[in-house]
């Protein structure tokens, strides 16, 4: 029997064994180092704020492992043997393969500050780093201030996370608003905004120099690129994540940022495979980075990948981009693309509708030349995937789009519809131009 | 019910923050509760419906500042921060304690109303003594221990359904559905019976009747006492019955046909008001293993054969033999039963076979063939109909299900088990419009394409113990019996993934392998479409 061996049971590493326990009897073993079982990372702030327990951010029963012979090893991959189809455990011991799939996914990225191994400065990316906050940020009499270095997904998680235990939070983006690598300007100001109104001190145009410690090795402050100190005693860094593959190092496994791959997700070494934040696609698709680091990308290439393992070659051939996200109380959906400023295509043109409230936007943007619809951000109103994946792949006009916006509403039943006020808002805006 | 936990903080904070004013608020309504006890330990209040509003008034007050004081100063929004931390929401030791101060108030409510005050000949003492100016002022009479949980039961549906609508206040579902259920719970359950017992004199009597308490949760709406005074009350009498009736036959069908259970559960419904109100902080304290979805789809339509047995049963017994005096007599009533139910069970062996599951085809066979036997036994043999004299089963119904399950364990244990213990394993009117909630309804919740991220936050908030994540992260739309539509799956969702809906009946669940999001060819090819 065919030995499918998996490292890494996030997202990617599951979607990819549970697929292929559906098509096949190959014996599958899923070896992590990070916890017993596969959970949701994306929902690992919910257990410091006391909204879940961990087992309750398992998305499956303990027995369904044993049920659907998926065997869980928990051992450190150090070493990957190639020409043997050999894995070495940091524990001792080995196991072979006939086919290998890493999903080992992301570690937190930094830029060599000083004072980075200093007690008190973590990422958030695994449950090793939710059990260090724990430790490092109990309530607000052992840890009275924090600094997060980085405003992006993970960095306003934090925030929120430490907010739900009155622990200040100031917050160094080095942008001037939230997240504008991503966003349009007038959104990323309005999640500015919002972000400070829950008491979080937002400080933009704003860059780490090093951190400092006491005698005992402990965070005593930040210093900034101004010079000013600020004390803490918790840094989170969130300054993006990078492919976790230090442990490929002496490997004959092609990488570069990731493990490289093309679109069937092989490796340079036939019979191994990278899936999820830790490949890098040899050719970028599309719009999209070669290496993505995102929920839904890595269980696509889990499913992807299964169907080739099992007999049936298909490519990573992901469709229209989406993703979604929530900063403190306001819901966030993207379907399509919208670019930020810095990245804006040439071709690209934007309509912005804010409400008064300010806790509601959506950009659509568009082609300049004929009018075709690119993609949507939408803040605080909820929008059905399906019917934007429609209307990307049947190139809507963005006319058709906001006559029809109704169509794809999904907040729930009794809301008040914004959709008269964004044609509204879009008619006065054509008439100008 | 729950008159205690005011006191402990519900909300964000830990309870050691608790603000100033939430301090003070806690303070009234304990006093308002201390009261309470002053007269349930016999201290004889000289202006009794004084002391009584004061009481009532000090509850609710103190429970609605303290929730103003919780919520009001924050951001519109997910209030769930540290439910896990708190000893009254994760069962620690208030849990426990508050518990057991419910459960020993339901027993000696059901079983021990003497020392509550109840005196069945002469004036009331005690507590019981307390609530009877009010009792006097609504239906004319003195208080009975009934009274005083209805009272008490409404104040804990008002008050704590301001806390809720001040907690969701984003959130015009549950504003909504919250407003229903208070309107409901003060109108047709408290206010109008109270009130219609005005209209009863010498000659002319109606039972005490809610009328959204429908049979079988109202298991005792065909009792013979109940009956007789219906037809005794003339045409108003005749209406309520045949109202009764249509409410089983007819109107409920059509309203979970067009909006799902939820209708009934969640908006009308008293046991699912106090649930959705003074219930809400143990929500997420429902089993979602798999087992205990198992236990529940046997124990529930259990509770149901049970109360089909035994209303038949006591029908049965106080009917006429004879057709000539009137045309629904002992046979013709089996016979409709035994008909009415072959009906059911073959159109849903014809028309839904493929979604049953395994232990609802053995379930369902089992009962069935059960129940047709022992009307068979009875009708060749002449033996007693379902074997146990029809008074037995009905006082033995009314002591393990109408007190026991749906008060005891229902409501005292709603720190423990959650809020919708009695509605999820023992209610039998859930069981009926589940089982067309399943089948035959337009409702479902929505998943929307490929945006679930399985956090769980569904699945844990889900007072029904639904694994909602489960299906979500299939891109499933969640058809289930037990849901009652709350909404909060919908809420609590961090990506705007779940929407409950009222929609056609064609691909109402739609299962995929493949999410929305991958390539096209290999989602049509894995889903087969």
């Amino acid at each position: 029997m065919e030995h499918i061996v998996i490292i890494g049971n996030g997202i990617s590493g599951i979607t990819a064994a549970r697929h292929i326990r559906k098509l096949s009897d190959k014996k599958i073993t899923i070896i992590s180092a990070e916890a017993d079982h596969f959970f949701s990372r994306t929902a690992l702030m919910y257990v410091y704020m006391g909204h879940m327990r961990w087992r309750d951010i398992e998305p499956y029963e303990n027995c369904f492992w044993e049920k659907n012979r998926l065997e869980l090893k928990k051992a450190y991959v150090e070493t990957v043997d190639t020409n043997n189809k050999t894995l070495h455990f940091k524990e001792g011991g080995s196991i072979t393969y006939d086919k290998l799939i890493i999903a080992t996914g992301s570690v937190t990225n930094t830029y060599g500050w000083e004072g980075l191994k200093l007690n008190g400065v973590q990422g958030l990316v695994s449950k090793q780093d939710l059990e260090n906050l724990e430790k490092n940020a109990p309530n607000n009499k052992k840890c009275p201030r924090s600094v997060i270095v980085g405003g992006g997904l993970i960095g306003v998680e934090m925030a929120e996370m430490l907010r739900t235990r009155n622990i200040e939070v100031s917050m160094l983006v080095r942008e001037d608003a939230f997240w504008t690598n991503a966003l349009p300007k007038t959104e990323a100001e309005m999640l500015s905004r919002h972000i400070k109104s829950h008491g979080v001190n937002l400080r933009h145009n704003s860059e780490l120099d090093k951190i400092l410690g006491d005698e005992n090795g402990n965070v005593r402050a930040v210093l900034t690129k101004d010079g000013e100190e600020i004390p803490c005693c918790v840094v989170g860094i969130t300054t993006g994540v990078k492919p976790n593959i230090s442990f490929l190092k002496n490997s004959e496994i092609e990488t570069d940022k990731g493990i490289l791959v093309n679109r069937m997700l092989e490796t340079n070494i036939q019979n191994v495979y990278a899936i999820g934040d830790c490949a890098q696609q040899r050719q970028p698709i599309g719009n999209r980075p070669p290496v993505e680091a995102v929920w839904y990308t890595g269980r696509m290439m889990g499913e992807a990948l299964a169907q080739t393992i099992c007999g049936k070659p298909f490519q990573y051939n992901p469709g229209n981009w989406f993703n979604s996200a929530k900063f403190f109380d306001i819901e966030y959906q993207t379907y399509g693309w919208v670019f930020s400023e810095s990245r804006k295509k040439d071709y690209e043109a934007q309509f912005h509708w804010k409400c008064a409230s300010d806790l509601r936007s959506i950009t659509i943007s568009y082609h300049k030349e004929n009018d075709e619809f690119l993609g949507i951000n939408t803040f605080g109103i909820r929008m059905k995937h399906e019917v934007f994946d429609r209307w990307l792949n049947e190139k809507r006009s963005l006319d058709y789009v906001i006559q029809n916006l109704k169509q794809a509403n999904f907040d729930p039943e009794f809301f008040k519809n914004y959709e008269k006020e964004i044609q509204i808002a879009y008619t006065n805006q054509s008439v100008i131009v | 019910m729950s008159t205690v936990q005011r006191n402990m903080s519900l909300t964000g904070k830990p309870p050691k923050t608790i603000n100033i004013q939430q301090k003070i608020a806690s303070a009234l309504g304990l006093l308002g509760l201390l009261l309470l006890f002053l007269a349930l330990f016999n201290l004889n209040f000289p202006n009794k419906s004084v002391w009584l509003s004061a009481s009532l008034v000090m509850i609710a007050a103190g429970t609605i500042w303290f929730a103003a004081a919780a919520y009001i100063d924050k951001h519109e929004g997910i209030k769930n921060d540290g439910v896990y931390f708190k000893s009254l929401s994760s069962r620690g030791f208030w849990a426990w304690i508050l518990g057991i101060t419910i459960t020993l108030f339901y027993v000696v409510l059901y079983w021990f109303p003497q020392y509550l005050g109840l005196v069945k000949d002469g004036d009331n003492t005690g507590i019981v003594a307390l609530f009877d100016p009010l009792s006097k002022f609504l239906n004319g009479g003195p208080a009975s221990q009934w009274f005083l949980y209805g009272t008490l039961y409404t104040i804990a549906i008002l008050a704590f359904g301001i806390k809720f609508i001040l907690k969701y206040r984003h959130n015009k579902y549950e504003k909504l559905r919250t407003f229903s259920v208070m309107f409901f719970q003060l109108g047709f359950a408290f206010l109008i019976p109270e009130l219609m017992q005005r209209l009863n004199s010498e000659s002319f009597k109606l039972p005490y009747y809610d009328l959204k308490n429908i049979w079988p949760l109202n298991y005792y709406n065909f009792e013979q006492y109940r009956v007789n005074e219906f037809i005794s009350a003339g045409d108003i009498g005749l209406g309520l019955l045949l109202f009764g009736v249509a409410s089983i036959f007819i109107i409920t069908p059509i309203l979970t046909y067009k909006y799902g259970k939820r209708w009934y559960c969640s908006w009308v419904c008293g046991c699912g008001g106090l649930a959705e109100t003074a219930g809400d902080p143990f929500r997420h304290l429902s089993d979602k293993r798999q087992i205990a979805w198992k236990v529940e789809r046997w124990v529930i339509h259990s509770v149901l054969v049970f109360v089909v047995l035994m209303t038949t049963a006591v029908v049965h017994s106080y009917l006429g033999n004879d057709s000539s005096k009137y045309w629904l007599n002992k046979d013709v009533f089996l016979i409709s039963v035994a008909a009415f139910l072959t009906l059911i069970f073959a159109g849903v062996w014809i028309f839904k076979r493929e979604e049953l599951q395994k232990d609802a085809r053995i379930g369902s066979i089992a009962y069935f063939v059960i129940i047709l036997s022992l009307i068979g036994l009875h009708f060749a043999s002449g033996k007693t109909l379902f074997l146990v004299n029809a008074e037995n089963l009905r006082q033995s119904y009314g002591f393990l299900i109408g007190a026991v399950f749906s008060g005891v364990i229902g409501v005292g244990f709603y720190p423990i088990f959650g809020s919708r213990v009695w509605c999820r394993f023992g209610c039998p009117m859930a069981a009926i419009l589940g089982f067309q909630q399943r089948l035959f309804s337009r409702f479902r919740i929505t998943t929307n394409g490929g945006q679930c991220i399985s956090c769980g936050n569904c699945s844990t908030y889900c007072e029904m113990g639904i694994d909602v994540r489960a299906y979500a992260q299939k891109g499933e739309n969640i058809v289930r019996s037990s849901c009652v539509g709350c909404g909060i799956c919908s809420a609590v969702c961090p990506r705007g993934v779940l929407k409950l809906e009222n929609g056609p009946l064609e691909k109402r669940i739609d299962s995929n392998e493949i999410l929305l999001g991958n390539d096209l060819d290999l989602m049509n090819y894995v889903n087969g479409k």
